[in-house]
């Protein structure tokens, strides 16, 4: 049977801006993929937690509060200290330009800035989400 | 696979997780992972929780957890959420209620879609149960909306049911349809100060005034995003399950349980081993152009798998 991509998005620190993460999740979903969603204000440490019981292929971080580079690379980190590293990690929001080679160095895959097609996301995840 | 039982029995979450993905997509070793578990099952206390959409579900569920971790209990939750039938992917959003919970190694958490083939979610989700009573949970919670075959099959499966009413969906006319009265052991009347609770309970209660040949279930009113009511209702699932143990049903849930299980795995082998048969294609298509009937198809197809024609 075919296999489902699952992708945990999330909302790490304090800011209450779902509205981005909502139309991510509801644009992945239309294009066959799991999407779980957890709310908004969430540590990293809750979504490492709930990314390794669930399993997900792949984790979206949306944050716009300006707290990215510290909140996405710690998720990167819990992945690793969980040994769940395979797990594709994407970000987007309101991020500095200046911002994006750091976080990619940290293990952020890709940073989706505003404007960004969902097609685009859609695709990256696609081609690059490594299913064991 | 053997580090994967091994630390599934231990309790270990990620062997847990990752069993739980090879149970649901069907990969490979799934057979062998659940043949070594399965005599590690039938410990564990499974509960259903269902209601229509917005009744609170996942807040009632979320406030029981708190309940059973006092008590010391730990917990699997099974959160099924509809798979959209246009692209078949699906948002699973009942978390986002629970998350308070996510940091506790007593609690694991596992979201699931419908999706929507034959059997598939009563079959994988069944299995999933396995893995979590295998991997030591005490209690399961299995939470669904509880509409068509598949989910009203899950919940079928539970110890003890609980459905969550809200009031303001409708007359005791939606109450009789939609078939929630056969598979309630408890009810939680939920956004229970909310105006119409009093008028849902009195037409609950007429309603189950007319059951016959089952005990009546008993209803409790909740507050779930405050917490009122659900010390109440944990007893109140824990007093039937107490007397579905007395009265001997179940043993006949179980032995029901494993006949469904069956069903679904036999449906799915004569399925598989038909559709992969050379001849199937013939078969359609002579159906199609109404040189045979369906029935006489059924009689090539098992006599093309060996086994005996229909009488």
């Amino acid at each position: 049977m075919d296999k489902k991509i699952k992708v945990l998005v999330a909302k790490p620190g304090l800011d209450g801006h779902d509205r981005g993460a909502k139309v991510v999740s509801r644009a992945l979903r239309d294009a066959g993929m799991e999407v779980i969603y957890t709310g908004i204000r969430q540590t990293p440490e809750q979504i490492v937690a709930t990314a390794v019981q669930e399993d997900v292929d792949s984790i979206g971080l949306s944050c716009l509060s300006g707290a990215h580079n510290k909140l996405f690379p710690k998720v990167v980190d819990l992945l690793k200290e969980k040994g769940a590293e395979d797990v594709l990690v994407f970000g987007g929001g309101i991020i500095p330009d200046e911002d994006i080679p750091g976080l990619k160095e940290a293990g952020i895959a890709e940073i989706f800035l505003p404007g960004t097609s969902t097609e685009d996301t859609i695709a990256f995840i696609k081609n690059n989400v490594t299913q064991a | 696979m053997d580090d994967l039982v091994a630390g599934l029995l231990a309790g270990k979450v990620r062997p847990l997780a990752k069993a739980i993905t090879v149970v649901e997509n069907d990969r490979p070793g799934k057979r062998e992972l659940l043949k070594k578990i399965y005599p590690q099952t039938g410990n564990a206390y499974l509960l259903g929780i269902t209601g229509p959409p917005g009744a609170g579900k996942s807040t009632l569920t979320d406030k029981v957890i708190v309940k059973l971790r006092q008590q010391g209990k730990t917990v699997g939750v099974i959160a099924v959420d509809p798979s959209s039938p246009f692209s078949g992917g699906a948002i699973l959003g009942d978390r986002i209620r629970m998350q308070q919970h996510a940091l506790d190694d007593g609690v694991f958490i596992r979201s699931m879609a419908t999706r929507s083939h034959l059997g598939g979610l009563s079959k994988s989700a069944v299995d999933v149960i396995h893995l979590m009573d295998a991997a030591g949970k005490d209690v399961i919670i299995i939470e669904t909306v509880g509409v068509g075959q598949d989910e009203v099959d899950i919940v079928r499966i539970a110890k003890t049911t609980v459905v969550v009413m809200v009031p303001g969906l409708g007359d005791s006319v939606q109450i009789a349809k939609a078939g929630v009265m056969e598979i309630a052991d408890v009810f939680a009347v939920n956004k229970a100060d909310r105006d119409g609770s009093d008028k849902l309970i009195s037409e609950l209660r007429a309603m189950l005034d007319m059951v016959k040949n089952k005990e009546k279930p008993e209803i409790f009113r909740t507050i779930a995003v405050d917490d009122t009511g659900i010390d109440e209702l944990v007893q109140g699932i824990y007093a039937h399950g107490d007397r579905v143990l007395e009265t001997g049903l179940l043993r006949k849930k179980i032995v029901e349980i494993a006949e469904s299980e069956l069903r679904a795995y036999l449906l799915d082998t004569i399925m598989e081993r038909s559709t992969n048969m050379a001849s199937y294609e013939d078969v359609v298509k002579r159906v199609a152009d109404k040189k045979i009937t369906p029935m006489d198809g059924v009689d090539e197809i098992f006599i093309g798998l060996g086994l005996q024609k229909q009488n």
